[in-house]
């Protein structure tokens, strides 16, 4: 059984179809990557999948880990295992990070009928998941994300899985708005995570990304559908090619379907 | 005209005969404090009470206290018991002074911690003792022709709190008064009537707290305190309003600052049905500060009200308002902020933000900024804000495993603790933090949510 069974799911947004019909299996283990242009519905699936209740499920089915991801709040799907790094990391003035970290292991571990950590015994493993991002400590005392450089929220949302231990990561769009050395130190992080029990899904308009985080199949999003699917090299096809024949293909398979 | 309509409709008659009852009966009232008194009740029977079209009362309608015939309370009731209030102490506190319904009540404090010279008892036995030491002070600040329940108290001045902190003295620890108010088989009103006197170059932090025992009939507390703070000395001031849903509060705070003085007004107003706050700082020295913070979070139906007027009549101060408004089913909060600037206060630099969120489509806020300049060479800004919870930040705290009840508390304590980032970190901050972590319904969580001083050793 895959970690993740994405089938047939249809959802929209204020009236609008977005995603028409995605169909897609993760298995514990694997790195998946979902590439398509602007506007195809990536993040769109990435919040579905995290549970935002803006998008309203109007056909299909996902299974993670065998339950019914569509019927779990958001809490319980992030407590299940589900990670989302957001595309747009959110400020919340007056929450410091290090207590947001430690209220979110917290919840989890509660969820999952664990002791709760103290601030002292969680000390040592934040300290060293901040090394492995290159971040600096003085990023725990302030507000969550909060006057965060781009680059320093995009670290931030790979810290705090790196903190969370997901079965599932999604990685909404984390090489964006990031130079080189950012990219490299995110790779690195997120390569550090990648184990037989995790499966993560990186989701990127661009190929650089992969040339880091090698993955082990990729899929284009094209309106709202996977349209092709292959491994790594389809990645660079892409970039040479560009979207532009995969979406007249998408556009004319959309008017026969 | 206008007057007339009002004094039809408000029995002002039991408060005249009140009045009568008080200056009658006190006939060792020394001539200073009777004159005051005359002087405030002649004020208040010429105004009545404040209607909508004052301008200063434009979001808050007293009917509901004007048309209530409210008695003084009588001398010499009985006395709650000490464990009582067990709840309300504060135990890093200098001390509690306790006022039942506005009498100091001596055996129901105590004294812990209070420097050899600083004075903290009552108003009323200073006036009978050592009256030179009131007369140079007391109905000095207040203003009585602006304000009629400023007037109404001043024509009912009998007791509260006296303190006087000589120059150079600091005080470690909090000086905590407790006002409560009794429940009675009849509408009951008290005037509570405070004067705080801080010498030059000293330092404290004073508390007033305002809680209810018992329910009873309609209770009105209608307080003042003036606060005379000495060139360059440092006072910080807590209102804390936390009586029951039902009771009528309007508080004064009167601030005279001397040169470079710097003050701090924090109020934190949780409690009562209908509450209006008042904070007036008059910057009367140069270089002056004062830093005027302040919470509400109203419920159901309560009515709170901060009203403020701050006065810049030297050059070179400063002024910060902060008000910071949490409201919920058919509260109604009032931010109405006015700051004039005198002539001669050149080099003015006031600042004033009202932030509010609204947790129902039900509860109301006003917010108005007002500013009378007459000095040329002035900084000043003003800014609101009304705002539901971020749906994005909770969504971002639920997606981490965070359940929904608990995000949305973080969240609102996350915007309530702005205002505890503005308190200084001692006994007094710790205490309204934990007052607002009640109030936001973090009980049985209070000891992790500490998170804006969580730190990284
Ligand atoms: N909350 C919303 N309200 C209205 N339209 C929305 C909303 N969210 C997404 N959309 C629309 O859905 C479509 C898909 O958006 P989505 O963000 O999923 O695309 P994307 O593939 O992630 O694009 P990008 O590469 O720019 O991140 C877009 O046309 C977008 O405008
Ligand atoms: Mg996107």
């Amino acid at each position: 059984m895959s970690l993740l069974e994405i089938k047939d799911l249809h959802a929209r947004v204020d009236g609008n179809e977005i995603l028409k019909g995605v169909n897609l299996a993760l298995d514990s283990g694997e790195v998946h990557s979902i590439m398509g242009p602007n506007g195809s519905g990536k993040s769109t699936l990435a919040q579905v999948l995290a549970r935002r209740e803006t998008y309203e499920i109007t056909a299909g089915q996902v299974l993670f880990a065998g339950k019914d991801l569509l019927a779990l709040k958001p809490e319980e799907a992030a407590c299940e295992g589900l990670f989302l790094a957001f595309q747009y990391p959110v400020e919340i003035p007056g929450i410091s990070n290090a207590y947001f970290l430690r209220s979110a292991v917290n919840a989890i571990r509660k969820y999952r009928g664990e002791d709760e950590v103290d601030a002292i015994d969680f000390l040592p493993k934040l300290r060293e998941r901040l090394k492995l991002l290159d971040m600096d400590e003085k990023l725990l005392n302030r507000s969550v994300n909060e006057a965060f450089s781009g680059g320093e929220k995009k670290r931030n949302e790979i810290l705090q899985m790196a903190v969370l231990e997901p079965r599932l990561a999604i990685l909404d769009e984390t090489d964006s708005g990031l130079d080189i050395d950012a990219l490299k130190v995110v790779a690195q992080g997120v390569n550090a995570m990648r184990s037989p029990d995790r499966a993560i899904l990186v989701v990127t308009h661009y190929q650089r990304l992969l040339d880091y985080i090698v993955p082990d199949y990729v899929h284009v999003l094209v309106d709202g559908r996977i349209v092709r699917s292959g491994g790594p090299e389809l990645a660079l096809q892409l970039e040479e090619q560009g979207y532009a024949a995969l979406e007249s293909a998408a556009a004319s398979s959309g008017s026969a379907a | 005209m206008r007057a007339q309509v009002a004094t039809a409709t408000q029995p002002l008659a039991h408060y005249a005969e009140s009045f009568r009852g008080l200056q009658g009966s006190a006939t060792t009232a020394p001539w200073f404090l009777r004159k005051l008194r005359q002087d405030g009740f002649v004020r208040f029977s010429d105004r009545g009470f404040p209607t909508l079209r004052d301008e200063d009362w434009r979001f808050t309608n007293v009917a509901a206290i004007a048309q209530t015939p409210f008695r003084l309370v009588p001398n010499g009731g009985r006395l709650p018991a000490p464990s009582d209030l067990a709840a309300y102490r504060i135990a890093e506190a200098a001390g509690e002074w306790v006022f039942i319904d506005g009498r100091f009540a001596p055996s129901l404090g105590s004294v812990r911690d209070l420097p050899k010279g600083v004075e903290v008892g009552s108003l009323a036995n200073e006036i009978e003792n050592n009256p030179g030491a009131i007369e140079p002070h007391l109905g000095r600040y207040l203003n009585i022709e602006r304000d009629p329940f400023s007037a109404l108290n001043t024509a009912f001045i009998d007791d509260g709190a006296y303190i006087h902190i000589p120059r150079g003295t600091v005080l470690r620890s909090p000086i905590h008064l407790l006002f409560i108010s009794t429940a009675h088989n009849a509408p009951s009103v008290h005037h509570p009537r405070n004067l705080i006197v801080v010498g030059e170059t000293s330092q404290a932090t004073i508390i007033e707290q305002y809680v209810s025992l018992g329910r009873g009939e309609k209770v009105l507390c209608n307080t003042a305190t003036e606060l005379s703070v000495g060139d360059h000395s440092v006072v910080s001031h807590y209102m804390i309003e936390r009586e029951e849903e039902g009771a009528f509060n309007i508080s004064t705070l009167r601030i005279q600052q001397g040169r470079t003085a710097d003050v701090a007004s924090h109020s934190l107003l949780a409690g009562g049905a209908l509450v209006r706050n008042n904070v007036h700082p008059v910057l009367a020295g140069e270089g002056g500060e004062c830093l005027i913070n302040g919470l509400f979070l109203g419920r159901h139906r309560q009515h709170l009200d901060n009203y403020m007027l701050v006065e810049h009549a030297s050059p070179h101060c400063a002024s910060r308002q902060f008000y910071n408004g949490i409201l919920d089913g058919h509260a109604h909060g009032v931010f109405h902020g006015r700051i004039i600037v005198h002539k001669q206060a050149q080099k003015t630099d006031a600042k004033q933000t009202n932030r509010n969120l609204l947790l129902s489509d039900t509860a109301q806020i006003d917010t108005k900024p007002q500013l009378e300049i007459y000095a040329d060479d002035v900084k000043c800004t003003h800014g609101a804000t009304i705002g539901q919870i971020d749906e994005d930040a909770l969504f971002y705290l639920r997606s981490r495993g965070i359940a929904e009840a608990s995000a949305r508390r973080l969240l609102l304590f996350a915007f309530a603790s702005e205002c505890l980032e503005r308190m200084r970190a001692g006994p007094a901050q710790a205490y309204v933090e934990n007052l607002i972590q009640q109030a936001l319904g973090y009980v049985g969580e209070a000891s992790r949510i500490q998170n804006h001083q969580e730190s990284v050793p």
